[in-house]
């Protein structure tokens, strides 16, 4: 059994069959309940979770059909016009349902009708369940049911009651002009008899409006004259940015990606995107993002009308940069990648990401600086020396021993004869056989030095004789400083 | 294979009264953040290091580099960096494929107070690099704070604005503690040849890697060398 506060202390908000069978009711004091059935288990009820689970079947119930939403605390209500055949007709789609539910716990008492009233009333008061309402039969099959089921709020249907009025029937048998004139004063929809009649057997069309995300904001600007140039563009942008950041506001929101399009006079559009590294609102920062693409802009004879879409939106909290609440001149770091991303591209801006890996070129690679970072599990044991800069892809080199198999004794690069004049290795990296074809060799890392102290970091590639190709190649791998 | 020590002595020792004439030489680091510009030889990274120990740690770095400077110097490596006290995690890499970008997302990027340092690296003699650009960068260093190094590959040292100019190339490295056949710690040859508030000369460098600090011994070694910083010029 459920609680909920009621008017003079807690009483049941809802029941199971066992505690209804042994009369208890809905809205009954729970002392008056704990009189009939001492034994019974209380729990409060949870409305507010209730209602959010109620949503979030309303969205689940998508998979049916396109306009769903909650109704109440307690209902779903479907627009299945044109999607019930997909399913093999409205008997066939209402079993699915039921079983579906039924798959996750739920018991439901589904009905379909012509009219969302009439689905809600047999749903709710109809005898059996699942129902289906042919169109010609919805007068005589809502006769039997309670006024309350028109949807009516608790103060009229006792008014009904008192005038003798307790069942549809009993209703439609009033003359329409007595009813509507006894109910003009009336206004919401739910105090109205005669107004829920006449929606209910589909006198009065009622809609279903689906609860659906609101749309991704927009600017929009009409243009007096076309405009060709770009200075005239940016200050477009800049009213568009103003409109659409305040939207972003008042949703407490930021992009993370906008679309500036503009509507050319000749016919077709021109547009260009740019993205922020991190949610943003910025009127100022979002145009510099913009700026240097605006010149990619085709406006052909001219623009007559501009718009400005947030693709990617953010919740994001209303920041306050510091106490003076103006701009001190200083950029956050996340700004100054969107900004050199815009100019320069998200391959000029980078980021170095460790990898799990003893392949040097393949421990640490380098991904666009606006990607989030993630932990990455570093290879464990002590730190290698490592050069501080490294080619890539590695150069070839040649490397001449003082005793065969020794430590480099001369090292030819890029043209250039080096004296080596010490040297510390190998260092022996085994190539990654899960990831790479059998053929690739290992490697022998050796840290050089040359005559003008110049450090180099250059491995052998592969060994004399292991049946994985011809002699081993040097490489210059990495530059130390 | 020998070692030679030079006659070397450390710029914080204090001098002894009874000695001979003191070498005075003035700390040749700057106090606050300013531009420097270090000229270095194409295969030689002693430049790179030398900017790295310069930069205080803990705090992001972003580092500019042009196409050219990532496929001859080869790119930063981050496991290597950690040697410098550098954080790779923190690190924001630009590579960009004309000079004129280089120093503008350095300007860009030295708007940027929380940084703890930008580094840029430019190949050869771009017209994009005059005496504005560098006077910009000036200013914009000591405006925000942020200290900011310019290293230059095959370049002459034309006009510039930086208030420190270095020369940097390699040393034999110091004898490594264990195998004296195994390069140690890095050396350097570092000579300010015009700084705008102290007086020129040459140094040898090397990096303490615990600390991360640099020590500055007088290079008297060398009268080449000695002769070289004459002179000085102050830009207004």
């Amino acid at each position: 059994m459920l609680l909920r506060d009621g008017r003079h202390g807690p009483v049941i908000h809802d029941l199971t069959p066992a505690a209804a069978r042994h009369g208890l009711a809905g809205g009954m004091g729970i002392s008056d309940a704990r009189t009939l059935l001492p034994s019974v288990q209380v729990e409060p009820a949870t409305l507010e979770a209730d209602q959010a689970e109620l949503v979030r079947l309303a969205r689940w119930a998508l998979r049916w059909c396109p306009w769903t939403r909650a109704d109440g605390a307690d209902g779903l209500l479907l627009d299945t016009t044109g999607s019930d055949h997909l399913w093999g007709g409205e008997a066939a789609m209402l079993a699915a349902m039921v079983s579906a539910f039924a798959r996750i716990g739920l018991s439901v008492r589904a009905a379909a009708a012509p009219t969302l009233g009439a689905a809600w009333a047999l749903a709710r008061y109809g005898a059996v369940s699942p129902v289906i309402c042919a169109p010609d039969a919805l007068s005589q099959t809502l006769a039997d049911l309670p006024v309350v089921a028109l949807r009516l709020d608790e103060e009229t249907v006792s008014l009904l009651h008192r005038l003798g009025l307790k069942t549809v029937d009993a209703l439609q048998a009033v003359s329409r002009t007595a009813l509507v004139r006894r109910f003009r004063e009336r206004a919401p929809d739910e105090a109205n008899p005669a107004r829920r009649l006449d929606q209910t057997l589909g006198r009065v069309a009622e809609p279903l409006m689906p609860e659906m995300p609101p749309p991704a904001p927009r600017a929009l600007r009409q243009l007096v004259e076309p405009i060709v140039d770009v200075d005239s563009v940016s200050q477009v942008l800049a009213e568009l940015l103003k409109d659409l950041t305040a939207e972003m506001e008042r949703r407490g929101q930021g992009a993370r990606r906008l679309r500036l399009t503009g509507y050319r006079v000749d016919g077709g559009t021109a547009s260009v995107e740019t993205a922020a590294a991190r949610a943003n609102r910025d009127p100022d920062h979002l145009a510099r993002l913009f700026r240097d693409r605006l010149e990619g802009l085709d406006a052909g004879f001219g623009f007559e009308v501009m718009t400005l879409d947030a693709l990617v939106l953010e919740e994001m909290e209303a920041l306050q940069w510091d106490l003076s609440g103006g701009d001190s001149g200083d950029l956050d770091l996340t700004r100054l990648i969107d900004r050199l991303t815009a100019r320069l591209g998200r391959d000029a801006v980078l980021r170095p990401v460790e990898t799990a890996s003893h392949i040097p070129e393949r421990a640490s690679r380098f991904r666009p600086a606006d990607l989030e970072a993630g932990e990455v599990p570093r290879p464990k044991g002590p730190a290698k020396p490592r050069p501080v800069r490294l080619l890539r892809p590695p150069e070839a080199a040649d490397v001449l021993y003082a005793v065969p198999d020794g430590p480099p004794a001369r090292l030819v690069w890029r043209r250039q004869t080096h004296r080596v004049v010490r040297s510390e290795g190998p260092e022996r990296i085994a190539p990654e056989w899960w990831r790479e074809r059998s053929t690739t060799r290992l490697r022998d890392y050796y840290r050089v030095e040359d005559a003008e102290g110049r450090r180099y970091w250059i491995y052998r590639e592969g060994l004399p004789g292991d049946g994985r190709g011809g002699a081993p190649r040097w490489f210059v791998h990495g530059l130390d400083a | 294979m020998s070692v030679t020590l030079l006659p070397i002595r450390r710029v914080s020792e204090p001098f002894s009264k009874g000695g001979a004439a003191p070498r005075l030489v003035p700390p040749p680091l700057a106090k606050s953040a300013q531009l420097a510009e270090v000229f270095a030889q194409s295969r030689d990274m002693g430049a790179t290091g030398f900017t790295l120990a310069q930069v205080p740690p803990g705090r992001p770095i972003v580092w500019v580099l042009d196409r050219m400077a990532a496929q001859q110097a080869g790119w930063p490596y981050g496991p290597g960096l950690r040697g410098f006290g550098v954080d790779p995690d923190r690190l924001v890499l630009v590579c960009a494929r004309r000079a004129a970008d280089v120093l503008w997302s350095m300007e860009e990027a030295l708007a940027c107070r929380s940084l703890g340092a930008v580094i840029g690296e430019i190949w050869g003699m771009p017209k994009a690099l005059d005496f504005t650009v560098t006077k910009r960068l000036a200013i914009r260093a000591e405006r925000s704070g942020v200290p900011c190094f310019l290293i230059r590959y095959a370049a002459e040292e034309t006009l510039s604005a930086a208030r420190r100019r270095w020369r940097v190339t390699t040393l034999a490295s110091a004898p490594h503690p264990f195998d004296p056949r195994a390069p140690g710690a890095p050396r350097w040859r570092t000579t300010l040849f015009r700084a705008r508030d102290t007086r020129p000369g040459a140094w040898e460098a090397s990096y303490e890697r615990q600390a991360h600090r640099l020590d500055f011994s007088a290079a008297v070694s060398d009268p080449v060398l000695a002769e070289e910083p004459a002179r000085q010029q102050v830009w207004g």
